[in-house]
């Protein structure tokens, strides 16, 4: 009877493997099912006491289909390695700084992923707008209406102290002028970069 | 097919995305306004124990509490 079982979770995998070489757009996929139906009809037929386990996928709640009318919102979930910024929020537009220039986002728009820069983020409702600056990281938007970002290091803008950005552009423009490798030229760039964005945020 | 068009300049310079971000945070971190610089810094330091193997055996491990400083 074990042996049994056995063979059919081996069987699992090869039946996954194949799917996913037709597997369509993942923007157009119906919500994923919870549980994986035929293994849970072959454990009922080995194992009729015992509930089946429970695999990770029934853990994870499967994302909202695509609705097949723009939603009047957009839901944002932004992350920190420490902490859940906003969480399923509903808001009318977030504008991310994104490698190639502020994104505004509002609800319908189109499937991205998106670096981000260092720089603000608004996220706009009705007619609060909240800023945060963030360090860097990644802006995952979905065709739901959903978009997950995700920061290393995001501070509300009130918090940055002024007399230290200044201090901090003056001695990075001095290391970029007499670095020497390769490195040194990247760091002291970085600061520069990450400097003048925080200059630009206070006082934008 | 565009063989790998346009690096940005960190990654031209032989750094990983995942450095480049720790320096851009660290150096938010450093411009904070105090409580919440302090606060920032106490988060994000790390504790860690290096032991060095030789000839199989491990050596006296050596205790660092460094403040992150890429």
């Amino acid at each position: 009877m074990i042996r049994r079982v056995a063979s059919s979770f081996l069987r699992r995998p090869v039946l996954a493997l194949s799917r996913t070489s037709v597997r369509p757009l993942s923007t157009d996929l119906p919500a994923a099912p919870s549980a994986d139906a035929a293994f849970v009809e072959a454990w009922r037929k080995a194992v009729p006491n015992i509930e089946p386990p429970k695999t990770p996928l029934s853990f994870m709640q499967p994302r909202l289909p695509t609705p097949s009318s723009i939603p009047t919102r957009l839901t944002v979930n932004f992350v920190l390695p420490y902490a859940s910024e906003l969480s399923h929020k509903e808001v009318d537009m977030v504008i991310i700084p994104a490698t190639t220039g502020q994104m505004g986002v509002l609800p319908g728009h189109v499937s991205t992923i998106a670096e981000l820069k260092p720089g603000v983020l608004s996220v706009h409702e009705g007619n609060d707008v909240t800023k945060y600056f963030i360090s860097s990281g990644f802006a995952f938007i979905h065709a739901n209406s959903y978009a997950d970002i995700i920061a290393v290091e995001a501070v509300p803008v009130g918090h940055i102290d002024a007399a230290l950005v200044q201090k901090g552009l003056v001695e990075f423009t001095q290391k970029l002028s007499s670095a020497s490798s390769d490195l040194e030229k990247a760091e002291a760039q970085i600061g520069v970069d990450v400097y003048s964005a925080l200059n630009s945020a206070l006082s934008g | 097919m565009a063989s790998n068009a346009a690096v940005p300049f960190w990654r031209a310079a032989g750094m990983t995305y995942i450095t480049y971000s720790n320096i851009c945070a660290n150096l938010v971190r450093n411009c904070l306004k105090e409580p919440y610089k302090a606060e920032a810094l106490t988060r994000e330091k790390v504790h860690f124990s290096i032991a060095t193997w030789n000839d199989g055996k491990p050596e006296k491990p050596v205790l660092r509490s460094d403040t992150p400083e890429d």
